[in-house]
């Protein structure tokens, strides 16, 4: 009865899951087949060429010096210490850039949404400007082209104790003197008592429906205790003021030209981009939202606040996200004004000096490979925290 | 005679709420701090732009063969004037550079074709990614036909970043839809070769990948066997940015619907064909713009190249500031370079936003 044929056994070519397993042994073999032939010249040349593979080299003595270091660092100090420094000034830049590339991008993002006609189009000449010139070229712009025209410290610009010239910015040096551990305390105490007063103000208002201003109130607190502390350590905190003599200016807190430079261009360049996430941000919360939060009677402050950031923020993060990891890899382009960042001293120095090329390569990738981990795990959790909960 | 009701005709709109007073208290004028607003623009307004026409326009001295020419108080464009063939072919010789510009015309015809309906796309397009590399290939280097022999060493200026620009576009696209599709793939190696591939090159710059382009891919290679800088600066660049298209294009893969794939599968289309004939075509559509942003990123990176020692558009740039006959010139310089990538970032960007609209077949719910 059954006409019904059975399938005719195919050759096991054809099964889609044979297939695969025998595509992908032969991606696996072609992978490791490059691999090993790459590493297996490597050492043939490493052997050639007399180069030791390890990373003893750390330890020996660097003997160049660094321009920029905020932990003590003279030429007589390792080639480890040069790349802590480096590592720190690589920090330095994007922590930094970071921060005034989220200020400046936010304001732009937000003049560009504004609806004052004229504040919306400079804001898009700004973000047009500034995201379509390499940054690169930005760089060189700041350091060759703007810095490097400034005045001879001899005609320095003068504001009250800064000044302005070729060699950078000089400003006063704060300097802690005895008993400035009580105001670091102070401190440290003042912030407990701001993130306690707004534990108490959520719950107050969670269980009375009462509010109250704390972040406000918190600013408030930590300023006053901070205070306190610093009066009753008998304000100990000297400046160390820069002085101008005949043809330099001393003394103070120095930011080199290349920091200026690298910081000024970096911060602009990604706040463009930042500016346009904020801004497709905020326009992604439908107008309903507002209006819906009008007809509950909130005013415009707050509906900004509690309703349309929040929202906006959820759509924001994930772009953010990548803008700052971006910086961070483009802090590198300060090698190229000899801002002495990992890139500079790491592959630059220490790779002509030593010619450990793998190590040194290895290591930059490593660090910035970490970073890039770092950056990305916190906003990820911060994205999680901030994240829809839906039922 | 019946009385009709006539209306008396409507009075014309009160003139502060139309034409261009009412446009100006609207948009400038609304409230206290619009006023603040427009004033602190305007003011700005008033600081940057005067000074710069003054300075780039009206005092700006045109020509002259050195810096002693530039005697006013504007910009010097003389000095991008008399270079500006170095700007744009590096230290190509300049008896040979009608070579690029006939390579540079050849490919501008050959786009232009594809407005033409009667030519087959799918030729031309064999054409310009087969034939015609090769022949421009040819043209550049020389050392046939009788043509001088012309080393890569000393392609430079705006030619070699459009060739930078140009090769790394062609070739980390295709690139780019392998890898997003690999790690889609469910075979458990492939998937995990391509993320590791991925993820390793997104997490460091650029400028280290280009140094191991210079510095690292002649250790890795055995002895004699060695080649030329640029091809290596060139698979780069390339590997780099792949690595970025694949994300984008991964996120349009997985903003197409699970329906699509299905009904690939259920009209019996094998893997490759369902990919290219039902997926993809929807895929890279949605992605337009992150694939635009990844080729404009790509080519403002090519400045890159300056710093493994090869003379780029900045390159060349930062190498003529340092010639005596013209000190003092270096924002000049600056501002030219400034101003050709801003031409081509802002043009590719102003076409994807065409392309866009051109592609837009309405599914859009309103």
């Amino acid at each position: 009865m059954s006409d019904i044929k059975k399938p005719t056994k195919k050759s096991f070519l054809y099964d889609a899951g044979t297939r695969s397993i025998i595509f992908q042994i032969l991606l696996l073999a072609l992978v490791v087949f490059v691999c090993y032939y790459l590493f297996s010249n490597l050492q043939a040349n490493l052997d050639n060429r007399g180069i030791s593979t390890g990373f003893s080299f750390l330890n020996q003595p660097a003997g160049f010096p660094i321009l920029i270091h905020l932990i003590s660092y003279t030429e007589a100090d390792t080639y480890g210490r040069a790349f802590l420094v480096a590592l720190i000034n690589t920090f330095v830049i994007s922590i930094l850039g970071i921060f005034f590339a989220t200020i400046i991008g936010v304001v732009m993002g937000l003049a560009r949404l504004s609806k004052n006609w004229l504040v919306a189009r400079l804001a898009t000449v700004y973000i047009e400007t500034l995201r379509n010139i390499p940054l690169l070229l930005q760089i060189f712009f700041w350091y060759f082209a703007v810095l490097a025209a400034l005045p001879s410290p001899k005609q320095s610009y003068e504001f009250a104790d800064f000044f302005l010239n070729k060699r950078g910015i000089y400003s006063p040096n704060p300097i802690s003197q005895d008993g400035f551990g009580i105001v670091i305390m102070g401190f440290i105490l003042s912030i407990f008592a701001a993130i306690a007063l707004i534990v108490w103000a959520k719950k107050r208002q969670t269980r009375t429906g009462l509010w109250f201003p704390a972040y406000w109130s918190a600013l408030g607190t930590i300023v006053v205790i901070t205070f306190i502390a610093f009066a009753v350590a008998g304000f100990p905190l000297e400046f160390d003021l820069p002085v101008k003599s005949r043809f330099n200016v001393t003394g103070g807190m120095v930011l080199p030209p290349e920091f200026v430079a690298v910081l000024i261009a970096l911060s602009t360049y990604t706040a463009s981009f930042i500016a346009e996430i904020v801004r497709a941000g905020i326009l992604s919360v439908s107008w309903g939202q507002t209006e819906a939060a009008r007809s509950l009677g909130l005013s415009d402050n707050i509906t900004q606040r509690l309703v349309v950031l929040p929202q906006a923020l959820r759509v924001m993060i994930p772009p953010l996200t990548s803008q700052y990891l971006n910086l961070a890899k483009n802090s590198s382009l300060g090698a190229a004004v000899a801002y002495p960042e990992l890139v500079a001293v790491v592959m630059g120095t220490t790779l002509n000096q030593t010619g450990q090329a793998i190590e040194t390569i290895g290591l930059c990738m490593l660090v910035y490979g970490t970073l890039s981990l770092t950056i990305s795990l916190f906003m990820n959790w911060y994205n999680k925290k901030m994240s829809l909960i839906e039922r | 005679m019946a009385i009709v009701f006539k209306p008396s005709p409507s009075l014309p709109p009160p003139s502060t709420s139309v034409g261009a007073v009412a446009w100006i208290r609207q948009n400038l004028l609304s409230s206290p701090l619009n006023i603040i607003l427009t004033m602190l623009s305007l003011y700005i307004m008033y600081l940057t732009i005067p000074p710069l026409i003054e300075w780039g326009i009206i005092n700006a001295t045109w020509t002259g063969s050195s810096r002693a020419a530039c005697t006013g108080t504007g910009a010097c464009w003389a000095f991008v004037n008399t270079r500006f063939d170095q700007f744009m072919y590096g230290l190509y010789p300049s008896e040979e550079t009608w070579r690029v510009n006939l390579a540079a015309i050849l490919i501008v015809l050959l786009v232009g074709m594809f407005s033409i309906k009667m030519i087959s796309k799918l030729y031309l397009s064999i054409t310009i990614t087969i034939i015609y590399p090769i022949v421009a290939y040819f043209l550049f280097a020389g050392g046939i036909f009788g043509l001088e022999p012309v080393e890569t060493s000393r392609w430079g200026g705006l030619f070699l970043t459009v060739l930078l620009g140009t090769i790394g576009i062609v070739a980390s696209f295709p690139l780019g839809i392998l890898l997003a599709l690999g790690r889609r793939s469910n075979m458990p190696i492939a998937k995990s070769i391509c993320i590791i591939f991925i993820e390793t090159i997104r997490a460091v710059p650029l400028i280290t990948i280009m140094f191991m382009a210079s510095v690292m891919i002649p250790l890795f290679l055995p002895d004699g066997l060695n080649f030329n800088k640029l091809l290596r600066v060139l698979i780069g660049i390339t590997l780099f940015s792949a690595a970025y298209m694949a994300e984008v294009i991964r996120g349009g893969l997985q903003a197409i619907p699970k329906g699509q794939y299905e009904a690939a599968d259920a009209m019996g289309l094998t893997y490759w064909k369902s990919m290219i004939l039902v997926i993809l075509p929807q895929a890279l559509k949605l992605v337009i713009p992150g694939i635009v942003n990844t080729f404009i990123g790509l080519f403002k990176d090519t400045t890159l190249v300056y710093i493994v020692g090869m003379f780029d558009l900045l390159g060349i740039i930062q190498l003529a500031n340092h010639d005596t006959k013209w000190l003092g010139t270096t924002i000049e310089g600056y501002v030219f370079a400034a101003f050709v990538y801003w031409i081509f970032c802002f043009g590719m960007s102003r076409y994807s936003m065409a392309i866009e609209r051109k592609l837009e077949t309405g599914h859009k719910r309103n």
